[in-house]
This record gives C-alpha cells, structure tokens and sequence, in this order.
C-alpha cells in the first residue's frame, strides 16, 4: 500500500521473496548442485521469518545483563526453536550432496538432460 | 513458452503470500499474539531457576534439554546415512562397458 | 594447493581460531554463542589445515579412529548425565533439584549441568563436520 508500511515489514516481505528466489532456482536450472543450493535457500528464508516473529520495539537482546533496569527483552522461544532446524537443514545437505558423488560415479554427469538422454537409450535397448 | 508459465506461477505464489502477510500484526508492536505466558515465564524465572544469565542457553539445555537430545540424534543419523551411502562402488558396469568396447 | 603464502597465513593463524572457539563453546551460558556455533568454529579451522596442506597431513591430525570416540564419546556423555538425575530419585535431565551446584551468578563453573551439556554438544558438532569432510575427499581418490 504506501510506502511505510513496506519499510516498517521489511522481514516478512524479504522472506517471501528469497523463498520465491529459491523456488525458481530449483525448477529452473538443471545442474544437480544448484537445486541444492535452491533448497538451502529456502530454509534460510523460513528461519528468518519465525525469527523476526518475535521482534518487539525499542528492546534489548534477550542476556541478562546487558540491560540496566528497563525490563523488555525480545522473545527468546522463536529463537530457540529455529536451532533445530538449522542442525536439520544441515544433514539434509549433506546427504544429498553424497547421493549427488554417486550419481556422478554412475553416470559421468551431473546435468538433469544428459541423465534422462543416458536413461532413455539404455531403456530402449 | 515454459518460461513464461513459470515465471506466472512464481507471481501468482508471491502475490498470494504477500497478500497473507498484510494480516498479520506488523514487525514489532507490543500486544503481539505471540508473547504469551510462557515466554514471561522463561523471562522473569529463568535467573532463579537456572542461574545461567543467557536465556536462550537456559532454553534448550535445562527447560528443553530433551529436544536438544532428539537433535544429536538426527547429526548422528546423518552421519551413519553419509558413511552407509559412500561404500557402494559402482565398478562392476564400469569395468563390463571397457570389456564389451575393447 | 601448492601454495607459499596461503600455507604461511594457515600456520600462523590457526591457534587463534581454536582459541576462539574454545572460548564460545565455554562460554556459552554467560555470552551468546553456545555449543553449535562453537563446535562450527573450531571444525571450521581442521577444514582449513586440510585444504591447504593436502589431504595426507589432514588425516594424520585428525586420523577416522579419534574422530569417530570423539563422536560417540559425545552423545554418552550427554546421557549419562541426564541418567544420574534418575539414579538420584528425580526425573530424566533435572538441573538444580537433584543437587547439581549452581555456583555464584555470573562464573564460568556455574548453573549446574548446563556447561557439561554445552561441553558435549561442541565435541559432537565438531567431530561430525570434521568426519563428513574426510570422507567426501576420501571418496574421490
């Protein structure tokens, strides 16, 4: 709508987009290392959005000392929650990124065309 | 032709989750849905319960040690599935291919 | 890589990395920080070694036998100290109520378990990405 309102939600509204960015990069080239580069995008716009969730004005970060008598403290659930999922989102590279050294080994390729060519002539033998 | 259909797809997503963000309470007021009892509660009690002055550390290693617990699982999963996953050896049809050429 | 400069920069920054991620990892109740980004940082700097010294002195460093008892020696002993709490008549994982001693605000040796669970969960971190590292380049040789 107007132009304050945009610069006021600035997170959810970069969220969405880098979750659209990573989208297109997945559908759209064909290069195996580079959709997991799309997916890896992905998740970091969710964490992101789930942790500015918790955001309040004019407080401090959620340590005990570093305030000296104000009383507001970000919310710390958000925060504490997204770190499973960042240890998630680690394995989950790691497993497909090995699954991506195998199908290397097998085919001698790593582009999505070439492996449907090699896939299809060796079925129609 | 297939680009145009999916840069339309992606628009019509963006406009969607755009249109859902502009209903929710903006980034940072007060009376937000999200701050209810419990995060008071880690807030004011953690100091007495714990002693430990980060809350977010008193968070997942005293109030919810056991999901931290459930998250070494999965980095020792994803370890045994990388290890398991490197010993196959794709050499026999290597070896088959050089044979028939040769 | 064959490289003079980068083996010479590699060697005279790699104790500082180290401290600094053994200085996260302890810390981790009193600053922010804690046993992940601890582990990372310290994992972070055996990567370095490995990449520019070749993949021979990496393994004699860190050779599979030490990494994976680091590893395993990890996860036990997070849950030995959650089944003391039992063996003391409390429930799984209590801190302060079966006992544990929760020192003066402020200190490093304070809060009870807390400092031994961050302990484990930085070897566990740091083993994990060192192993996976291994054995990827392993594999194309």
């Amino acid at each position: 709508m107007n132009f304050r309102m945009i610069i006021e939600n600035i997170n959810y509204i970069g969220a969405m987009i880098l979750f659209v960015i990573g989208l297109y990069t997945v559908l759209t080239h064909s290069n195996l290392i580079k959709k997991i580069i799309g997916i890896n995008i992905m998740e970091t716009s969710i964490f992101l959005f789930f942790v500015s969730i918790g955001y309040r004005k004019g407080a401090a970060a959620p340590i005990y000392e570093s305030i000296s008598g104000e009383g507001f403290f970000v919310n710390p659930l958000p925060a504490a929650l997204m770190l499973t999922g960042i240890v998630v989102a680690v394995s989950i590279t790691a497993f497909s990124l090995s699954i991506v050294i195998k199908i290397h080994e097998a085919y001698g390729t790593i582009e999505m065309d070439e492996i449907i060519k090699i896939r299809s002539v060796e079925s129609d033998e | 032709m297939k680009k145009i259909f999916t840069f339309a797809i992606l628009g019509g997503l963006l406009l969607v989750l755009l249109s859902s963000i502009s209903e929710i309470p903006p980034l940072g007021e007060e009376k937000n849905p999200s701050y209810n009892e419990i995060s008071e509660y880690y807030v004011t009690e953690s100091v007495q319960d714990t002693g430990a002055k980060n809350i977010i550390a008193a968070i997942i290693t005293d109030y919810r040690a056991f999901d931290t617990l459930g998250e070494t699982t999965v980095l020792f999963t994803g370890i045994a599935a990388v290890s398991a996953m490197i010993g196959i050896s794709h050499h026999k049809g290597k070896k088959e291919d050089q044979e028939h050429h040769g | 890589m064959d490289d003079l400069f980068v083996k010479l920069t590699t060697r005279m920054i790699l104790p500082f990395i180290q401290l600094y991620g053994v200085y996260v990892i302890l810390h981790g109740h009193l600053s922010p920080g804690g046993g992940f980004s601890g582990g990372a940082i310290y994992a972070a700097s055996i990567v370095l070694y490995t990449l520019a010294f070749g993949l021979e002195k990496g393994k004699e460093r860190m050779p599979h036998e030490i990494s994976s008892k680091i590893e395993t020696g990890g996860i036990l002993v997070y849950v030995l100290v959650g089944l003391s709490g039992i063996f003391l008549g409390y429930t799984f994982l209590t801190n302060i109520e079966a006992g544990f001693p929760i020192g003066t605000f402020g200190k490093v040796l304070s809060a009870g378990l807390i400092p031994v669970v961050t302990f484990a969960i930085g070897l566990k971190v740091m083993s994990t990405i060192v192993t996976l590292f291994h054995t990827m380049l392993e594999e194309e040789s």
